[in-house]
């Protein structure tokens, strides 16, 4: 069928070697049809009555987590899942009951209030997924319709068995099974980026029987798909196509998976297999866990400590009640003591003669009625506030990157707060640290080191030696006639054709030519501008093709069997076309570490071509090939010492004949289908990748981001520790630990590898045991030696804290594997403690994922991952919080971040500024709201040692319920979102500010009950004042006396006038919007007071004209506020003072500074950007004895 | 963006721009959203708190002398009688001869110490007596009181709600334990008139007590609780009534009794005749006929001065203190070497 194509087309499944029919575990092919295995999908007839049997479902998909008919049932469910809003219910039910201290409608208007306030967020949040599914189920797509057309259709319309023509650039609709492609043999490109967050292209290949022309597969009936079951295994798919009487076995190669897009390929066409919920897509879509913050969780500690008091003091309340209870009738039941009470004729909840159960229900009645110690509105306050915080994260211009357009975004609320707390940051590398997209910057021919560019390291290199960055800068800049992403290579001897006088130049022709051909991208031009792009595999592949274009040897075509190259003839100094036979691809894999390829050249000279890691290049050189060995070698090393990425380029010819018996063996192996088939190509390959000619070697860079260093270093001012996790090697990854200077000059470093002699002739004898133990004691060594070493350092050095600042910890993946067993890891995660930087190379996603868990679990503080990959995501769902980068990697780290920046570098104002912030708001707001409570609240208790503990609120009920919603919450909420203790400027001039939320110090034990305690203190003030001035005397002229209302809302204006007040002096920061909200606080209890008095005597009860009429017009009222105001924040005054001048907290020193500074007026600019300007250039030194010692020490 | 779209990009990137420019997601800038409103941020510096203490001190302090003169200015006789007005062989039990039969008028002498101007406040004054109880505080009926129509909600009232099934009005326990003391007043065998007009708030009476709701079945069950009613006196007329159901807040507490619009000058001696009808004895509570002028603040409480007094004096010995602790070891402002943590570098944990 193969021969007998009709169209032009490439065909690239010859080409590759590995990609392709992969051979079957006919092990898993035999389960088919048994249990989870037992999908069977008709072919292009979805309407087949058995197809209509089986009633899989649609592929309609919904995120949502309601819907219209279960939103009210499992949103309460939900809402009521908390603890104290169980008790508000609870509370709520019993409020009918003449149990109640108050009214019912007054216990259930603010609890209906504070949950439909919450389920209003839920419900807002559900709409958007909800607006989202919409869009992506009214997606459409061309699906043959009975009448033998492609018809454009609904997604969500799409049926199991339907065929569908996707376009170049269009998502699948639903898990697809590849039939045809554009490409004649059935390939075609799939970029996988939203789902695994990878963003080279992934080749996909149909089977040879469905790959037939477009008009032919619109009749392809009649075949039937035996499959397994939706699972989420995103690399796996076992089942079988039953066609024409034959079984093929279909595998992974064949799946085109929902969310991932058609790229380089004209249009497919596939079989819907799993639609909708049933893709592997959604399978995988689990919830991410969903994580709490610490304040949180100690929050709630807190309010079950407000519990405990809540039922000492109902308790202590309830057995006075009983006491006093019982002596209301004498024993003979004769004598009434408080004959007022009628204690002969009572119901149950006031019996003398059975005090016992009557204090019983006292006690459910005063849990009620001190019910305000548990501050209903605190959780829905605290997720407003945290909503507002995350807004304002979202627009903050200053996280916003241009070049992508992205802000930062708050991917949950929960966590605004955790971010002031972060202790170690466990981060990425590549992508995170880096930009990921490689230049070419530098290369080796025969011997000579080409490239001019600087990478930042040599760049502080060059400082350090006293040369002036500047005119280099010029040089870059006037140079490259225009700036090409991926290409950072100048050098006067090679650009612009220069090569040809080079004395090499035949060499450099060579080394040019083998990296213009020996790759795998696919060439992409441009039909107007004629410029070409390229879609290739892997970053670096990329760039040298583009290099090897920049500097004259354009790939411009690729077809099936050829390679087009526009060049520059080294005689004559034109441009030509030449085109090579490609041959055969030998691609890159890890275990191979090169890629060949063998074309035929215009001179039909045989020639393969080959770039590899020195590491299994240098020995596949033949004798005659080592005439640069040493220089390479040589410059290799250099440029990896700066931190580039360095491949060997060699070549080789081969004659007709030897390539004949190869080639022979080597489809022979190719089409074997058996297990060991894999190897079998390595071997042959191997057999022709030999006697190879070194030309010479690449360096790429990854380049940092921008930023980076500065950020790390502002970071580790700030007291954060910083792991680097990454799957480069040991070298590269030290060398961008300088770079961004997590490894410093003078750091002295613990280098924890297996890569020793013993182990490796252990390995080579292959007794995987010995070797696993023997690791295992050479790392339990090194690690104990690592602790000795800085325990020494620790009694040696006077200075003993400056510990954490000497080491450095460098890991690798295999040691770490051994590192994380159960019985070394205590010692890894104290050695790694006693560092100050840990790098852990050659990590897999795993070990990053349990790093990460040690760390977290180990030290108990919080830990916020960051990475862009999908490699990181569970790095990022491990730790307390997960910041995703939202740049070149996809999307899968954002998707399972809590946080998504574009850059590493707003890390820095994501935790100093805004994490600062929050941190200090819910921290202050928490503290707060126990405060305000615990005050009203135990007014309440004073009050009814007043009241022989009968449960009579001291207040009218609806003051009461207004209080936590109308009188006191718009301040808190505002300092929630906008207090400010220093401004953002100040946070980052001062990073050691941020060790306040990593100590936790606003949120510490101390400080919450020393809080609660001012607000017991503030009750007692209130209501023993109140009392005793208000006693029994006439508080008005006209002789009147106080009675049970005037009191109450005197009392009442005291707490509302204490708490507000008692907010103005504690918060740092006053707009506008404070000023509004504080005093509109106290001005709305008055307007309530006076609308509610006003309301007829039935609604308004004690309230009826009591302000009005009663207690405005008299002045001792007033007085008594003024004096009790005064007297109740008069303690926590006089407390903030002796802490201001004994010991004042860090940022209080620094609002001092700040405003000292501004006093000396004539000084200050020039003092701010003085004292600005020596932290760069410490660092810059800093950065550079770091490289300098760096060289001596590592290399 | 996928790098590997080497030359395209360039391109690719202008059209980019120029879209995002259309509809670029940089956040809007605003003061508000940067968060950069222009803030008031006070500091405790030693100037502000020493200032704060002395103003408060200096506010405090006159605030309280005047306070103080105004409580000195009242004259107040206060006479307790409920162990005196019982007669000596019958104080063994108290309770017993209340609730007796026997005569409970009793006699009492007061000297005015000092002149006192009208209008003079007569006031009843009782101890260790719960009206804030919230069984005694529940006990009625609003609506009752109001409208005749109502009359019938007595839900609330129970044990007092109805007599053989006919509503009491005004029901509950409050009304029943109405105060029934009774002070019959004379200066130098004169009569002095005391007027029970005005004695209760002008809101209770027009809106809480309806014109004409009359009492009904009042303390006909079997327990006579406190004082009785005029059954054809409508009770927004009643005011010892009215007085006595607004509740006091705690257990000590004056109700109005009712007024002197004549002076008493000073030595004056007034006779009280009084009936000693309320039962006080069975709770241990106390009696006392209080007369008193009032001031500008009220009546006589000298507390509300001693406080502004006390507080504004603690803030002036806090000022003084402040003042000198910042003169004996001073604090450089912003100086960073008072941090806890500051010994500790690079957050040592």
């Amino acid at each position: 069928m193969a021969g007998e194509r009709r169209h032009k087309g490439m065909r690239l499944s010859k080409l590759y070697s590995f990609k392709c029919l992969k051979p079957f575990s006919k092990e898993d092919h035999s389960q088919i049809g048994s249990r989870g295995y037992s999908r069977v999908v008709f072919c292009n007839d979805p309407d087949n009555p058995e197809a209509l049997q089986l009633n899989y479902r649609g592929n309609y998909v919904s995120t949502t987590k309601y819907t219209a008919a279960n939103f009210i049932p499992k949103s309460l469910f939900e809402q009521f899942r908390r603890v104290a809003n169980i008790y508000f219910l609870v509370v709520a039910f019993v409020s009918f009951s003449p149990l109640a201290p108050y009214t019912a409608p007054s216990v259930l208007a603010p609890l209906l209030f504070v949950i439909g306030a919450t389920m209003v967020k839920e419900g807002v949040e559900d709409l958007r997924r909800r607006r989202q599914d919409i869009e992506a189920n009214n997606r459409r797509v061309l699906v043959l319709s009975k009448n033998g057309e492609f018809s454009k259709t609904k997604w969500k319309n799409l049926r199991v068995g339907d065929l569908v023509k996707v376009h170049k650039d269009e998502y699948f609709p639903a898990d697809l099974l590849l039939l045809s492609s554009s490409y004649e043999d059935g390939v075609c490109y799939v970029e996988t980026m939203n789902l695994d967050g990878e963003t080279n292209l992934k080749l996909k290949h149909a089977l040879e029987i469905t790959s037939v022309e477009e008009s032919s597969i619109k009749n392809f009936r009649g075949g039937v798909i035996k499959c397994e079951d939706p699972n989420e295994h995103l690399y796996s798919f076992v089942g079988t196509l039953h066609y024409q009487g034959q079984q093929y076995p279909l595998s992974p190669q064949q799946m085109l998976l929902r969310d991932s897009k058609l790229r380089n390929t004209d249009f497919i066409v596939g079989v819907v297999v799993f639609t909708g919920h049933d893709t592997k897509v959604m399978q995988n879509a689990t919830d991410p866990p969903s994580k709490r913050s610490k304040i949180e969780r100690k929050m709630d500690k807190i309010v079950y400590i407000l519990f405990s008091i809540l039922i000492v003091i109902a308790f202590t309340g309830s057995v006075f009640f009983g006491i006093i209870t019982r002596r209301d009738v004498t024993d003979d039941g004769k004598k009434m003591r408080r004959w007022y009470l009628r204690p002969d004729r009572t119901t149950v909840f006031y019996e003398p003669r059975r005090a016992v159960l009557a204090s019983f229900f006292h006690f459910l009645t005063a849990l009620m009625l001190y019910g305000y110690l548990i501050p209903i509105s605190l959780y829905v306050s605290i997720e407003v506030v945290k909503v507002l915080q995350s807004i304002f994260i979202n627009q903050d211009q200053e996280m916003y990157h241009e070049e992508t357009d992205r802000p930062a975004r708050a991917r949950t609320s929960n966590l605004n707060e955790e971010l002031g707390q972060v202790d170690t940051i466990l981060s990425d590398k590549t992508g995170t640290l880096t930009c990921n997209s490689m230049e070419f910057v530098k290369c080796s021919i025969s011997g000579t080191a080409y490239g001019r560019g600087m990478t930042e390291v040599e760049l502080a290199l060059r400082k350090q030696k006293g040369m002036s960055m500047r005119p280099q800068d010029d040089e870059i800049k006037a140079n490259p006639t225009k700036s090409v992403k991926g290409f950072n290579f100048w050098d006067e001897r090679v650009v612009d054709g220069q090569w040809i006088n080079q004395p090499n130049a035949e060499l450099i022709q060579k080394f040019f030519r083998v990296l213009a051909i020996c790759h795998t991208a696919i060439p992409d031009v441009d039909g107007e501008s004629g410029e070409i792009s390229y879609e290739a595999e892997s970053p670096d592949e990329a760039a040298f093709v583009i290099a090897s274009r920049e500097l004259g040897f354009e790939f411009f075509a690729r077809s099936q069997t050829h390679i087009s190259l526009h060049e520059i003839d080294h005689v004559s100094g034109e441009k030509v076309d030449r085109v090579y036979e490609l041959l055969h691809v030998l691609e890159f894999s890890s275990s191979r570490k090169r890629m060949s390829v063998i074309v035929r050249n215009p001179e039909n000279r045989l020639l393969l071509l080959s770039k590899g890691a020195d590491s299994v290049m240098f020995e596949r050189l033949a004798k005659h090939g080592r005439q640069f060995e040493r220089e390479t070698k040589e410059h290799i090393k250099r440029y990896a010492e700066a931190g580039l990425r360095t491949l060997v380029i060699a070549y080789r010819e081969v004659d007709e004949e030897e390539y004949r018996i190869w080639e022979e063996e080597f489809l022979n192996a190719k089409t074997l289908v058996t297990e060991d088939r894999d190897a079998l190509i390595d071997a042959a390959a191997d057999k022709i990748e030999k006697d190879l000619i070194l030309l010479g070697s690449t360096a790429v860079e990854d380049k940092l981001q921008k930023g980076v260093p500065d950020c790390i270093e502002k970071l580790s001012q700030a007291g954060v520790k910083i792991w680097v996790l990454t799957g480069d090697k040991t070298e590269t990854a030290i060398n961008i630990g300088y770079a961004c200077s997590l490894l410093r000059e003078g750091m002295e470093k613990i280098l924890i590898t297996l890569d020793s002699p013993d182990i490796e002739t252990l390995e080579k004898q292959g007794d995987k045991d010995a070797v696993a133990k023997a690791s295992f004691q050479s790392i339990k060594k090194q690690l104990r030696e690592g602790m000795s070493q800085t325990a020494a350092a620790a009694t040696t050095d006077d200075s003993a804290n400056e510990k954490p600042e000497m080491f450095g910890l460098v890991i690798d993946g295999k040691s770490l594997t051994f590192a994380l067993d159960k019985k070394l890891e205590k010692e890894f995660l104290e050695l790694a403690s006693r560092c100050g930087s840990v790098i852990c190379c050659r990590s897999s996603p795993k070990q990053k994922a349990l790093v990460t868990r040690l760390v977290k679990t180990g030290t108990g503080r919080t830990t916020l991952a960051i990475g862009d990959g999908a490699n990181d995501v569970g790095m990022l769902q491990e730790a307390d919080i997960g910041v995703g980068i939202s740049g070149a990697e996809g999307m899968q780290a954002v998707m399972a971040s809590d946080f998504a920046i574009a850059q590493f570098r707003f890390l820095e104002r994501l935790l100093l500024v805004h994490g600062h912030w929050c941190y200090r708001r819910i921290a202050m707001m928490i503290c707060y709201f126990f405060y305000k409570n615990l005050t009203f609240g135990f007014t309440l208790f004073w009050y009814e040692a007043y009241a022989s503990f009968s449960g009579k609120p001291a207040y009218n009920d609806w003051y009461m319920s207004c209080y936590n919603v109308f009188f006191t919450s718009l301040p808190v909420i505002a300092l929630g979102v906008f207090d400010q203790d220093v401004s953002a400027r100040l946070c980052l001039k001062y990073p050691l500010l941020y060790q306040e939320g990593v100590q936790n110090i606003l949120f510490s034990w101390e400080r919450i009950l020393g809080w609660m305690l001012n607000g017991i203190i503030s009750s007692m003030i209130i209501f023993f004042l109140t009392i005793n001035t208000l006693a029994s005397q006439a508080f008005r002229k006209d002789g009147q006396v106080v009675d049970y209302s005037v009191l109450g809302v005197t009392m009442y204006s005291c707490v509302v006038w204490t708490v507000n007040c008692q907010m103005a002096i504690s918060i740092n920061y006053f707009t506008w919007i404070q000023h509004c909200f504080i005093w509109g606080s106290i001005g709305v209890w008055y307007l309530f007071l006076v609308i509610y008095g006003s309301l007829p005597p039935t609604f308004s009860t004690t309230a009826y004209q009591v302000f009005v009429e009663t207690s405005a017009p008299s002045p001792i009222c007033w007085l008594t506020l003024v004096l009790v105001t005064f007297s109740a924040l008069l303690p926590y005054f006089t407390y903030r003072a002796f802490q201001i001048k004994f010991r004042p907290m860090y940022h209080d020193i620094i609002v001092e500074q700040r405003r000292t500074e501004r006093f000396e007026s004539g000084t200050r600019t020039a003092s701010a950007v003085s004292g600005e300007l020596p932290v760069q250039v410490e660092f810059t030194l800093h950065h550079l004895k770091a490289n300098l010692s760096r060289r001596d020490s590592w290399n | 963006m996928p790098s590997n779209t080497a030359s395209s990009s360039a391109a690719a990137g202008s059209a980019d721009s120029s879209t995002s420019r259309r509809n670029s997601k940089r956040p809007k800038y605003s003061k508000f959203t940067q968060q950069e409103l222009p803030a008031c941020k006070p500091i405790l510096t030693p100037g502000w708190v020493i200032l704060t203490f002395l103003v408060i001190s200096v506010i405090f302090i006159p605030l309280g002398v005047v306070s103080l003169f105004a409580s000195q200015d009242v004259v107040e006789i206060v006479d307790r009688y409920d162990n005196d007005c019982i007669p000596a062989p019958a104080r063994a039990n108290k309770v017993a001869f209340i609730q007796g039969a026997a005569d409970k008028t009793c006699n009492r002498t007061i000297v005015v110490p000092k002149k006192m101007k009208q209008p003079i406040y007569v006031y009843y004054e009782l101890e260790n007596f719960y009206q804030n109880h919230r069984r005694y505080v529940k006990s009625r009926s609003d609506a009752q009181l109001r409208s005749v129509k109502d009359e019938n909600q007595i839900d609330a009232c129970k044990p007092e709600d109805d007599v053989n099934g006919k509503p009491i009005v005004p029901c509950g326990l409050i009304a029943w334990s109405l105060f029934n003391d009774t002070y019959v007043l004379s200066k130098n065998n004169q009569a002095l008139n005391v007027s029970k007009k005005g004695i209760a708030w002008k809101s209770d009476r027009e809106h809480k007590f309806g014109k004409n709701v009359f009492p009904k079945n009042f303390q006909m069950g079997n327990i006579t609780g406190g004082g009785k009613l005029i059954p054809d006196v409508p009770l927004s007329e009643q005011e010892d009534l009215i007085v006595w159901m607004r509740t006091a807040a705690l257990p000590t507490f004056r109700k109005l009794y009712g007024k002197i619009e004549t002076d008493l000058q000073e030595n004056d001696t007034i006779h009280v005749i009084l009936k000693n009808n309320y039962n006080t004895y069975s709770f241990d509570g106390k009696k006392k006929l209080v007369l008193s002028t009032t001031s500008w603040l009220g009546g006589k409480n000298d507390f509300l001065g001693i406080a502004y007094l006390t507080v504004g004096g603690i803030c002036f010995f806090l000022a003084l203190a402040f003042t000198i602790m910042y003169l004996v070891k001073p604090r450089r402002l912003g100086d960073p070497t008072y941090l806890s943590w500051n010994r500790v570098p690079g957050g040592g944990r």
